[in-house]
């Protein structure tokens, strides 16, 4: 089951700003290319692009947590 | 005088605080998040209290969680440092209300200049030069006509209700403001169900000079200007003091205003009033007064020999202003970098990391200010700035000569920093003479990408 993984560490933000909707829901589909989620890094937002394709997104990071650089972020159907 | 000081902040302004108190004998203890346990400021606070998870929210910026500390501790007074909590009148006023004392101006002080239109009123009432324009909401395009007789072009047309850069238009001539202005009203009334528009006039080309205050809620006094001009993305990278733009007699009208502003809202503390200094037309005008102790506060102490925060902390504890206006002196020049942990030659990307080896410049007129250690982990979650370097000379030159030997110095291994943004700066010529304004660095650093070499070998 591929992964995706967070390129930064930092803090993984599920939308793009807390009145918005996430970027993804568990069990949508997902394109390469689709952002997936925020990394907040030193004050500086990173876009997470999905690298692969899946028919089904399911995350595995909490909204607002703070992650490692190359936690998984999120699992792929 | 304080017996225990709780501090509410991380990082190198933790660290200072926490040597000033020392200084004064004032016990002292640490706040920390769990990001934050290995951190140098919980290491030399004399006791350290953990205070939530890294995000900020729920650690450094969760009221509760801080005044509890405070009271589990025995502490007298909370300083608050800057950015955080130390701008919030919330906060002030809840930390007297706890019965503790706030190493700060009143929340009323706090919630008057944190108020865009209201400060201007103020600085207005108290005879302080403010940018031309309207003194608060514009009363129809008839009143904007007579307006423009102040500002000139370009002008600057602000929805009311807007911020954060929103419902800004910006007007080149009069046909441009004819059509601009109902537009921005339309505009305005659509995107915030509120039409009313400021207007201020562009001061396209202009230096940022500040004036630092210290008061005692009676009396105010200044310790001189810093200039503060580049910057990037409206952050500054480099400041100086004093400005070598000013003129003794613009110098003295300067530093006047902000004391007389100080004293019209009874302030108390240490607080900076914040100018756009126009320099073609050689005047000056009040943007915005920060109430709290700032950043680049060193170069102030280097150039008149006073402990800014140690006059905080003496000031809180109930001591009237020691030191009189004929007291405070300049001498020589001093200059601030702001080493960031951000990678210039990857468009300042951060780069939070692991500290292998340091090197600390030393020698005379060098400070650095700074929570580094080797070994120390850089957390992702907060503000990029690592450290300080401040240096002191006889002349602005021979401290620019003093900044570029103390940068040859200082080696921080295992991370990406500015420092190769100020070796190149203090190489160049504009910089030695001196010559430049806010949006200079910005074009400066789109024609010099070359020479901002990765300050970390592969």
């Amino acid at each position: 089951m591929p992964a995706l993984q967070s390129p930064l560490p930092g803090t993984f933000y599920r939308s793009a700003s807390p009145d918005k909707p996430p970027y993804k829901v568990d069990g949508e589909a997902v394109a390469v290319g689709d952002v997936i989620g925020l990394i907040e890094v030193m004050k500086s937002f990173h876009e997470v692009k999905a690298e692969t394709a899946g028919s089904a997104i399911r995350f595995v990071a909490e909204n607002e947590e703070p992650v490692m650089a190359g936690a998984v972020l999120a699992e792929l159907d | 005088m304080l017996k225990k000081l709780l501090i509410a902040n991380r990082g190198e302004i933790a660290v200072r605080i926490i040597r000033a108190a020392r200084d004064l004998g004032i016990e002292t203890v640490a706040v920390y998040s769990d990001a934050d346990a290995t951190a140098l400021h919980v290491q030399l606070a004399d006791e350290a209290v953990n205070i939530g998870p890294p995000a900020a929210k729920k650690s450094y910026l969760n009221v509760d969680a801080i005044l509890k500390a405070a009271h589990d501790t025995g502490c007298d007074s909370i300083h608050p440092g800057y950015g955080f909590l130390a701008e919030n009148a919330g906060f002030s006023d809840a930390v007297s209300a706890a019965g503790l004392v706030f190493v700060g101006p009143s929340g009323d002080a706090i919630r008057l200049m944190g108020d865009k239109v209201a400060a201007r009123s103020a600085a207005h009432a108290a005879g302080v030069p403010i940018v031309p324009g309207s003194l608060g909401r514009v009363d129809g395009i008839d009143a904007a006509r007579h307006i423009l007789i102040d500002t000139g072009f370009p002008v600057m047309i602000k929805a009311a209700a807007g911020g954060g850069g929103r419902g800004i238009r910006i007007a080149a001539n009069l046909a441009e403001f004819e059509q601009a202005f109902p537009q921005a009203e339309a505009e305005a009334l659509a995107a915030f169900g509120d039409g009313g528009l400021y207007m201020e006039k562009v001061i396209t080309k202009a230096r940022h000079i500040e004036v630092q205050v210290l008061a005692d809620g009676a009396d105010a006094i200044h310790c001189f200007e810093r200039e503060c001009s580049l910057q990037r993305r409206r952050q500054k990278v480099w400041e100086e003091a004093p400005s070598r733009a000013l003129s003794p007699r613009l110098r003295d009208e300067l530093c006047s205003s902000a004391v007389r502003l100080a004293r019209a809202v009874n302030y108390s503390g240490a607080g900076t009033v914040e100018y756009l200094y126009d320099e073609d037309a050689d005047r000056f005008y009040f943007i915005e007064m920060n109430t709290r102790i700032q950043v680049e506060h060193p170069v102030t102490e280097m150039i008149t020999g006073i402990d800014l925060v140690a006059e905080m902390l003496r000031i809180a504890g109930g001591e009237p202003l020691r030191l009189l206006q004929s007291d405070i002196t300049v001498k020589g020049h001093a200059i601030e970098v702001r080493l960031n942990a951000e990678d210039p030659a990857r468009g300042f990307a951060p780069f939070p990391g692991t500290v292998a080896a340091l090197c600390i410049p030393g020698g005379p007129g060098v400070r650095f200010d700074s929570m580094l250690y080797a070994g120390y982990a850089v957390p992702p979650f907060y503000d990029s700035l690592l450290a300080k370097l401040i240096v002191h000379a006889e002349t602005r030159e021979a401290a620019i000569t003093r900044m570029a030997r103390a940068l040859s110095e200082l080696q921080i291994d295992g991370l990406a920093t500015t420092k190769p943004l100020f070796q190149a700066l203090a190489a160049d010529a504009a910089v030695q003479a001196g010559d430049f304004h806010t949006r200079w660095l910005e074009g400066w650093l789109e024609t010099h990408a070359a020479r901002l070499t990765p300050s970390l070998e592969p």
